[in-house]
């Protein structure tokens, strides 16, 4: 065994099949031990995780980083470092950018620029020229660069022949359409859910239908297809139900969910406030309810962030002109773990936000394409890449906008606190946050 | 509003904040018959009107209201104003706070952009002068104040004498673009706190998508809803707020939902027709109805005056406790 150069010391090991008593040893990026109780050359660093469960490095499928355009908003250095802070160990870069990432330059400038952060960076192409959704982006120069996720992220392609061309196009290209489920003619001017509460707040609404129909028109899609589609931030109880039916179908369909809908209701935008503005809006009480059920009996596959940034002055604005979009990087996996972990074991929660989305971006393995990528997703064992999140369940969350990492203070949680807190992240055997304090 | 800052919404007031607002505007409407309709009371306040949407009447029955109180009155057009600049609306409100402003009356297309100002805000009173389809808090109270006025005419009584009890089971039939209309919802909440029953009467694709939680009932027959009502307050189809397109056509919006003449018979003798203004004749209400006794639309907006010399009396000067005494006019 080479000399350990990183000690996790008193721990749980989070492993596909439960829990163990173990201390994790690492040399270099790699993992060369994992046992009841190893002794750390001197010399090497040790990080206490008594109490704390050690389990693999977080995936986020879903982060808007806002650079190259809005870097007031966020940098992929300061929104990498927000992952690192929340547990993440790799995030997958919305295309919906300034210039969007709907061509090779600006694909390759965010994944250099994303080398060497605290996070590694992966990008999600655009599916159509310009998010315009009128003509194919180039999506195998893209996969080209190692792209295997595309989405119209912040619109959903409307067109529904365009749809089809792109799933048919795509394959044979390794990768996964995914979609921002809403039609727009149905979302028109809307700014929160439609219901009881836009209807008393006298705020446009967005109803469920507006997602749903969508999430069924790419459903028969990819039966006519067989072309694997993913799923963007489901947040109806419809949308979910059409999901789980496709599966149980046998169609190659996932899902994500994002960390605001298992927690927040539209009740919330009573006070007008547009940091409770987001889309897929924050829906009704039975809506959270099922993104719950779908989380736990395996309908939805992931938890993913949609950490959207907003500068405070775009933020600050009368509620209609607000623009949508919340922070979720450093509190994904204390709400995750708050709403979660009466229903589902640790395993199965690090499941849905490390293994199962490092699996739907295909960044399980290493690829020649992907320069510094290292396999994501676990499992913690000797001979895996050290990548890490130790989490501590005994601790908590308290969120201070001012204190976040990000360039933005656009959380919903203010002055929150959740149960749980992300202690240590290692980033290929490097210790990127040690007590919940960024290192670098 | 008992320690109530601003007027956001009807809900700040409860029946007896209206019921004060309703005591103290009779004894401005005292005022305004006066040959000098003009009181010292605000002499050294300032109130600065920022609407961000197109307005005559409200804007005009507000600058009215605080000039006959002796306030200055500061108007912020926005046409011309820095807003065009790209300043932002907090920006706007802070510049205009800091100039000493005592209260600031803001009409807004966004609903809830008076809540907002009112977080922004240090010590201005904030009263919304209609926010999105969201409220139209002093238009509701309007209402209700002309609504008793003609009450007690006909009773032969003063207004004062009738309290609020005259609300008490008032079948209040609501008709037309409640779906986009802040009149219905300030209405809506102030007639029922008052007492009385509301009906809405408009085509599905003009009523609120949700009523959950409403009051109120709806009627799908208008005609037959008619001839229950004591009051009828009619909406205006809001086409530049695109409800153009949530009917085929004026002309069947006008044959299903619009007060014609033939229609107004069903109403009872004593039915009472409002309407918020600007009228659109020949659609939601025929030229003849409009010019009916029982329709009081040019009350209304008399009426306007007083209750908003009211709302800013009790904010600015007095205090909406139950108790406030119109100070003597002399």
């Amino acid at each position: 065994m080479p000399e350990p150069s990183l000690v996790i010391r008193g721990g749980t090991v989070v492993g596909p099949a439960g829990l163990t008593r173990g201390d994790v040893a690492i040399a270099g990026t790699g993992i060369v031990a994992v046992a009841e109780s190893i002794d750390p050359p001197s010399g090497a660093q040790v990080l206490e995780a008594a109490g704390c469960l050690v389990g693999p490095g977080l995936v986020d499928l879903h982060t808007h980083l806002r650079q190259p355009g809005r870097e007031e908003a966020e940098t992929i250095e300061t929104g990498a470092r927000a992952a690192a802070l929340g547990g993440f160990t790799a995030i997958v870069a919305m295309p919906n950018t300034e210039p969007p990432i709907d061509a090779a330059g600006v694909a390759a400038e965010v994944l250099a620029l994303g080398v060497g952060c605290t996070a590694e960076v992966a990008v999600a192409g655009a599916i159509t020229v310009g998010r315009a959704g009128r003509a194919l982006a180039p999506l195998a120069e893209l996969a080209g660069l190692g792209v295997t996720l595309f989405t119209d992220d912040g619109d959903g392609v409307q067109d529904g022949a365009l749809m089809r061309r792109a799933l048919d196009y795509a394959k044979g290209l390794g990768v996964t359409l995914a979609q921002h489920c809403e039609d727009n003619c149905l979302s028109a001017g809307g700014a929160m859910h439609e219901g009881s509460w836009s209807s008393r707040l006298g705020i446009p609404g967005i109803p469920a239908a507006a997602e749903e129909t969508m999430v069924a028109r790419d459903i028969a899609l990819s039966r006519l297809t067989g072309g694997p589609v993913h799923f963007l931030h489901m947040s109806t109880a419809g949308s979910v139900d059409l999901i789980r039916r496709a599966k149980a179908e046998g169609l190659p369909v996932t899902a994500e969910a994002a960390p605001h809908h298992m927690l927040l209701t539209h009740a919330l935008v009573a006070g007008y406030d547009p940091v409770f503005k987001v889309n897929p809006p924050l829906r009704a009480d039975e809506d959270v309810a099922a993104v719950i059920a779908g989380l736990c009996d395996g309908t939805i596959d992931a938890v993913a962030t949609d950490h959207a940034p907003h500068a405070p002055e775009s933020k600050d604005r009368p509620f209609n002109e607000a623009p949508p979009g919340m922070l979720g990087l450093q509190t994904a996996l204390p709400i995750a773990w708050q709403v979660l972990s009466p229903h589902l074991g640790p395993e199965r929660i690090f499941a849905l936000l490390s293994v199962q989305p490092a699996a739907i971006a295909k960044l399980t393995a290493t690829d020649p394409r992907r320069a510094g990528h290292s396999a994501q997703g676990g499992p913690v064992e000797v001979g895996a890449t050290a990548n890490l999140c130790v989490f501590d369940p005994a601790a908590t969350t308290m969120v201070d906008p001012t204190g976040l990492a990000s360039r933005s203070r656009n959380t919903p949680y203010a002055g929150r606190t959740f149960a749980g807190a992300v202690r240590h992240t290692v980033l290929r055997g490097e210790a990127v946050v040690i007590d919940a304090t960024a290192q670098r | 509003m008992n320690a109530t800052r601003h007027l956001l919404s009807v809900a700040d007031l409860g029946p007896e904040g209206i019921s004060e607002v309703l005591h103290v505007a009779e004894a401005f409407a005292e005022v305004e018959r006066r040959s000098v309709p003009k009181v010292p009371t605000l002499r050294g306040k300032v109130v600065a009107t920022l609407f961000f949407e197109e307005s005559t009447r409200t804007r005009l029955s507000f600058e009215t209201a605080a000039k006959r109180l002796s306030a200055d009155v500061l108007s912020l057009a926005v046409a011309s104003s820095s807003v065009k600049k790209g300043e932002s609306l907090r920006d706007t409100v802070e510049t205009v706070e800091a100039m000493g402003i005592d209260a600031i009356i803001i009409r807004h297309s966004s609903a809830g952009a008076p809540h907002q100002v009112a977080r922004w805000v240090e010590r201005a009173h904030v009263i919304n002068a209609g926010d999105g389809w969201h409220e139209h808090p002093t238009q509701a109270l309007l209402d209700c104040f002309t609504v008793r006025q003609v009450l007690a005419e006909r009773k032969g009584s003063a207004p004062d004498e009738l309290g609020i009890a005259c609300f008490e089971d008032l079948r209040v039939l609501i008709v037309g673009d409640v779906r986009h209309s802040r009149v219905a919802r300030s209405e809506v909440l102030a007639y029922t706190a008052l007492g009385a029953h509301v009906t809405l009467a408009a085509p599905g694709s003009l009523l609120p998508p949700s009523l959950e939680g409403w009051p109120v009932e709806v009627a799908t027959d208008l005609d037959a809803a008619l001839a229950d009502a004591d009051v009828v307050s009619l909406l205006r189809l809001q086409a530049e707020r695109g409800s153009g397109s949530f009917v085929p056509s004026l002309r069947e919006y006008t044959a299903g939902w619009g007060l014609t003449a033939r229609r107004a018979e069903r109403l009872a003798e004593h039915a009472i027709v409002t309407h918020p203004g600007p009228m659109v004749r020949g659609v939601e209400i025929a030229s003849d109805v409009a010019d009916l006794p029982r329709t009081v639309v040019t009350q209304q907006v008399a009426n306007g005056i007083a209750v908003r010399m009211a709302i800013l009396f009790l904010l600015l000067g007095g205090e909406l406790t139950g108790t406030a005494e119109v100070p003597a006019v002399a």
